[in-house]
């Protein structure tokens, strides 16, 4: 039997260690290893974004990361989107406008929302759409997802 | 049974303080920060993996399975295949069910089950499955219903006779499952008063539910045969029933708890990891967790009914319709169970027709077995109705909604499976429609605007829930209605409603199925409906209780008290000078009095409003290539009352837009071999974000007299009319309406071409 | 099924030793967006992943000869981000953009579009007609390749064992010339281009189109580079009757298939649409780039 590969990486601010198998995902290693299950898997193949996380700054689908590649990474997950207590507005309005049905692509969905507010303060609804069209949801239509961003972007400029 | 299907007590006149208000979800939080715990979130220590070894072939003979080489891989500790089932007749709900789960004597689709290994990781269950050896009898396969209905098809059954026929063919093998008249009146008179007649052969494809959460679930079985379940499943308590059935267990020994549910729309109502990772399980002696892959979700859970249908309507001059006929065919994959007949009875249920005419046929064939999807099997059906409607307001130039509204139906009318309606909105809503904005602005230069109505029967049934109040006067639900999309939600709101208190202090969880009696799945527009009286009436029975104590506490008599607003008070200065008490101050005080208070209800719930909507459409083609954009789109329904008017347009919403995938791009394309080409996300097209634009709502209110708070169900109605109404648009915007489903580019390109030659295309 | 090992070399040589010796299937794992999508999907069972993206010189887009260097494991978004290339090739961000999600894009690199060996891919039509060129490392030579010679056929490419893409070259945009690249498909985003069509063109002080290349995706087992269409455009102002025979060229170089993805009568006369709107585009692109 091989050996598994001994990494460490860092999740939300916290420093892990963890062993994996080649083949197995950064999604896999969150969820299966690191029990940090609030990213989700819908396709394990790159076409529904349920599984989105930040990797060193960037949004990326966590099921087409190979876990070994990740040594040293720094990863964002929806587990560190809230500040303790406080919500990110994106969570709040979310919450507020209904911007989540079933709630499995939630996730995925507002990490995805926040690094394009961090790129894009003030984005058009055209812009929010195309960002998230590597998101899928198939309960909302999309309608409150989008206005649930708008409106979040809105309140984090201060507008 | 119980008093509130009876009285109802809807009043007219209540003014609501939290129905009709858009509180935050409760559960909402813990799915905003991942908490959330969906059916693959649940590890148990110990936890093996199951995976399953599925059929490459739509149709064979399984002569021998060989699982010696896997059972002796290291890690592999259990391997179950048809023999670890017990042996149910073939052609029997149970037989059909247990020969989904696991192949039998033949593999009927490609993907259908032939073995499963439970291991202590993935990698190894994967190992495994490629160590078994299966020896498959190659057969011809038919993926068509149409083809499958032919004289020499394959046949899938030997034992399948049709249902329905009299006669020498009522002998015959056949692929044919059913045939169905249904019929009101005389269709053929009916035709003579037609002055215009106009008639179409439709055809739509299998969609799938697409939910984002791939079917999950961990069972533990003990040593001595009790079973635990975890899963996402919009019908525990029928997992239950059907497990024990094909599982030959004790409904005592077996609880399934719900988890968070992923998306369902119907797909999740019927099980497929659950008996086999029970049985891998129970031969392990451990946990068994089984997910299914995206690829598996395609290939092998349930999608919707492709159909092919024949529909002619006529009409007078004046507007009214006089006869109508249909044909339809549903394909139901291998075995029946496609809900048919919803079709007849609800495609034509919004008109007044004295004559009607439908023969329905079910036909299997080598795919996989259909699934329940919203208000299945009618939005196919509609999809040509409304077409031959619109198109017979245009003949006689008449407005296409004056012309639907001329023939609605209300109040009093008979439907064609023998219903007599009580209060409806058909009406208002297509009074709504005509006074929203989108119908009164023009259509933009270039665009086709389409309008299509839809109908639901909406459901009630059997439902059992309980309401507890704690000492500190605060409340909880325990529900056994699956929740989809906010419905724990809605029933706080109801009980928070009838106390008089802040929805704050009410929660509400959904309960195993150990916890409750009997609860039918959560599909049909029916959980919130029902539910919802079962909290109604649990509530009114500890309102009822909490009276009774406050009487004893005061020492006067029961109708000495009433309450409002959270509290006992007395009736009037007669009874005697006392503090009003609150709900805290009498259940904090219970073991002075009587004992805890709660509340149960559980009752065949009837009375579900049945539900109308017309969707308005517009859409811009791209002549040069086919492409069809949705510019402008709004949903018009009649919701009864909206408890939470923000979930309810989120119904409307993801409806429609799961009807615009299905209208544009949505089918399972099939090669030569019967296999499926597109199992996955990238090339089973459902609608991205940048595919639509914001779909705008109209939330329509006419009560339901049946309801205390006068709702009707509103999850199935949306998705009903919206292929009609994308392809009225679509019509309108090139010349020609087209007849098949999805509405594809090439598709629609070679329309625009046919109309240019035809001189239909309109100038723009 | 033996057992899946991985490396990451810290250089082009070690990586290229890697891949020579391997006696199994050997994979280069840059963006992974393919790769790992057809291990997941069991298309694939490779023995060895050499990841690149720890070399250096291969994450890196550099200035050279008034043109751009870019490494063979410099990501979409990357490229995207980068001003100066994105306004001298716009045609090739086009296709960048299509690569997949934003969040494939932060992975996926245009090397790996094209070593997939895919037809339909969306970077390689515009890269061929923006004339890029490879540098090919291999254990025993360096070799500079055309982008279009590098496709074989579906799923194959030229590439020996052991050889890498170490970079691509793109050269300084010529004056008066414009790129473009457009795909057809039935979703605005997360789909695969069923026709691609990419157009370089330059104009001279008159606003004659004096050099063309067009290359159509999808239409054919590889990309196609083609002659017939550029001789449409080159000697005209591009105007409707320069047009309408890039169009007929388009469609009539076309050799497609019938797949889940189009038919082959939609993908010929797509073919021809989009040629004259891509077209149009690089047109007013080239009269933009003075
Ligand atoms: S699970 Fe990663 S994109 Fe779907
Ligand atoms: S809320 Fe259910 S998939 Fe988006």
């Amino acid at each position: 039997m091989s050996k598994k590969h001994h990494l460490a990486m860092n999740v939300n601010g916290d420093d892990y260690e963890f062993l994996c198998e080649t083949h197995q995902s950064l999604l896999d290693v969150l969820r299966d290893e690191l029990m940090l299950t609030g990213t989700k898997e819908g396709c394990a193949t790159g076409d529904c974004g349920a599984c989105s996380v930040t990797l060193d700054g960037r949004l990326a689908c966590s099921c087409l990361v190979l876990a070994v590649e990740c040594e040293g990474a720094k990863i964002g997950t929806i587990e560190g989107m809230a500040r303790g207590d406080v919500l990110h507005p994106l969570q709040r309005n979310f919450l507020e406008l209904n911007g989540l049905q079933c709630g499995i692509c939630t996730p995925g969905i507002l990490i995805a929302a926040r690094s394009l507010l961090e790129r894009n303060p003030d984005p058009s609804e055209t812009e929010i759409r195309y960002w998230l069209a590597g998101n899928l949801c198939r309960c909302t239509g999309y309608d409150k997802i989008i206005r649930s961003v708008q409106a979040a972007a809105k309140e984090m400029r201060g507008a | 049974m119980s008093a509130i299907l009876e009285k109802p007590g809807f009043n007219p006149d209540r003014k609501y303080k939290i129905i009709g208000t858009s509180p935050v979800k409760h559960d909402g939080f813990d799915k905003v920060t991942g908490r959330a715990k969906f059916a693959a979130d649940f590890f148990l220590p110990g936890m093996l993996i199951g995976k399953f070894l599925r059929s490459p072939h739509p149709h064979a003979f399984v002569r021998k399975i060989d699982v010696s080489r896997a059972e002796k891989l290291a890690g592999v500790k259990a391997v179950v295949t048809r023999d670890d089932f017990p042996e149910l007749k073939p052609g029997t709900g149970g037989g059909d069910m247990s020969r989904i789960a696991m192949a039998r004597e033949k593999v009927y689709w490609e993907g259908h089950p032939v073995a499963a290994v439970a291991a202590v990781s993935e990698t190894i269950a994967r190992k495994a499955l490629k160590l078994i050896k299966v020896d498959y009898e190659v057969l011809p396969h038919v993926i068509d219903p149409v083809a499958a209905m032919a004289p020499n098809a394959p046949i899938l059954h030997d034992y399948l006779r049709t249902k329905g026929v009299k006669g020498p063919d009522a002998e015959k093998k056949t692929n044919v499952v059913e045939r169905l008249e249904l019929s009101v009146g005389d269709a053929e008179e009916g035709f003579k008063e037609a002055d215009v007649v106009v008639e179409h052969t439709y055809d739509t494809k299998p969609m799938h539910q697409g939910y984002i959460e791939p079917q999950s679930s961990v069972a533990n079985v003990s040593e001595d045969g009790q079973v635990e379940l975890w899963c996402c499943t919009q019908a525990p308590w029928v997992y239950r029933d059907r497990l024990t059935e094909i599982l030959k267990l004790d409904s005592a020994k077996i609880r399934i708890q719900q988890s968070e549910l992923g998306g369902g729309f119907g797909g999740k109502t019927t099980f497929y990891t659950e008996p086999v990772a029970i049985l891998l399980s129970k031969k392990a002696k451990a946990p068994v967790k089984m997910t299914l892959t995206r690829v598996e979700v395609m290939k092998a859970t349930g999608p919707v009914s492709g159909t092919q249908t024949r529909t002619k309507m006529g009409c007078k001059k004046d507007g009214t319709i006089v006869a109508a006929d249909s044909e339809l065919i549903f394909q139901t994959g291998p075995y029946t169970g496609s809900a048919f007949t919803n079709a007849p009875q609800a495609m034509f249920t919004r008109y007044e027709l004295k004559n009607v005419k439908t023969v329905s046929y079910e036909v299997v064939s080598n795919r996989p077995k259909v699934s329940s999807f919203r208000a299945p099997c009618v939005p196919q059906a509609v999809f040509g109705v409304e077409d031959v409607v619109s198109e017979l307001a245009k003949k006689i130039g008449m407005d296409p909604i004056d012309f639907r509204l001329k023939n609605a139906i209300k109040e009093g009318h008979k439907t064609i499976y023998g219903e007599t309606f009580t209060k409806i909105g058909f009406i208002e809503t297509l009074e709504a429609a005509k006074a929203c904005d989108h119908y009164k602005s023009p259509v933009p230069k270039g665009q086709g605007r389409g309008v299509a109505c839809g109908f639901w029967f909406n459901r009630g049934g059997e439902t059992t829930g309980t309401v507890n109040l704690a000492p500190d006067g605060t409340v909880n639900i325990i529900l056994g209605t699956a929740d989809v999309a906010g419905s724990r939600m809605s029933m706080s709101m109801m009980a928070a409603e009838e106390f008089g208190i802040p929805v704050d202090r009410v929660r509400s969880i959904l309960a195993d199925t150990h916890s409750l009696g009997y609860n039918r799945v959560t599909a049909g527009s029916r959980t919130t409906f029902s539910s919802g009286m079962i909290v109604v009436d649990a509530t009114r029975k500890i309102i009822a209780e909490l009276t009774r104590r406050a009487a004893k506490i005061w020492g006067v008599p029961e109708d000495g008290v009433i309450f409002e607003d959270g509290h006992c008070r007395p009736a009037s200065s007669n009874v005697g000078n006392f503090e009003p008490l609150s709900m805290k101050d009498i259940a904090s005080k219970t073991t002075y009095t009587m004992g805890a208070i709660s509340g149960h209800s559980e009752m065949n719930v009837t009375g579900a409003g049945p539900g109308f909507g017309l969707h308005i459409v517009d859409v811009k083609v791209d002549r040069e290539t086919g492409l069809t954009q949705i510019m402008r789109y709004t949903v018009v329904e009649d919701a009864g009352k909206a408890i939470s008017p923000m979930q309810v347009e989120g119904q409307y919403q993801g409806g429609a837009v799961q009807g615009i995938g299905w209208a544009l791009n949505e089918e399972y394309i099939y090669g030569a071999d019967g296999k499926l080409q597109n199992a996955g996300f990238l090339d089973y097209r459902m609608p991205v974000a940048s595919d639509v634009p914001m779909i705008d709502t109209v939330i329509v209110e006419v009560p339901n007299p049946k309801h205390p708070f006068g709702l009707r169900g509103v999850g199935e109605v949306p998705v009903t009319p919206t292929m009609a109404a994308v392809g009225n648009a679509i019509g309108e915007c090139i010349g020609i309406r087209p007849r098949s489903l999805p509405m594809t580019p090439p598709k629609v390109l070679k329309l625009i071409e046919e109309a240019e030659a035809k001189g239909l295309l309109p100038k723009h | 099924m033996s057992e899946l090992r991985y490396e990451a070399p810290a250089s082009l040589k070690a990586a290229a030793a890697l891949l020579a010796k391997e006696k199994g299937l050997a994979k280069i794992l840059a963006g992974g967006t393919d790769v790992i999508v057809q291990m997941e999907t069991d298309l694939i069972e490779p023995e060895l992943l050499v990841d690149i993206k720890k070399i250096a010189v291969l994450r890196k887009i550099t200035a050279e000869k008034g043109g751009f260097r870019i490494g063979a494991a410099v990501s979409g978004m990357e490229m995207m981000e980068h001003a100066a290339l994105c306004k001298s090739w716009p045609g090739v961000l086009d296709g960048v953009k299509l690569i997949g999600s934003i969040q494939v894009k932060a992975r996926a690199t245009v090397a790996g579009n094209l070593c997939n060996g895919s037809p339909a891919a969306d970077s390689v039509p515009p890269m061929i007609t923006a004339g890029a060129v490879a540098r090919i490392v291999g254990p025993k030579k360096t070799r500079e390749v055309p982008v279009e010679e590098i496709p074989l056929s579906p799923g194959k490419t030229n590439l020996a064992k052991g050889e890498i893409i170490e970079s691509f070259f793109l050269p300084k945009r010529p004056k008066n010339s414009g790129d473009a690249y457009e795909r057809f498909t039935p979703r605005t985003e997360m789909d695969i281009a069923v026709v691609g069509v990419a157009i370089n063109l330059t104009l001279d002080a008159d606003g004659v189109c004096t050099a063309a290349r067009v290359c159509l995706g999808a239409v054919a087992p590889t990309v196609i580079v083609s002659k017939e269409c550029a001789a449409a455009l080159v000697g005209t102002k591009v105007d409707q009757a320069a047009l309408d025979k890039l169009a007929a060229a388009a469609s009539a170089a076309c050799r497609p298939i019938d797949d889940k993805r189009g038919t082959i009568e939609f993908r010929t006369k797509v073919a021809g649409v989009l040629a004259r709107r891509v077209a149009v585009k690089a047109l007013e692109r080239a009269r933009r780039i003075a």
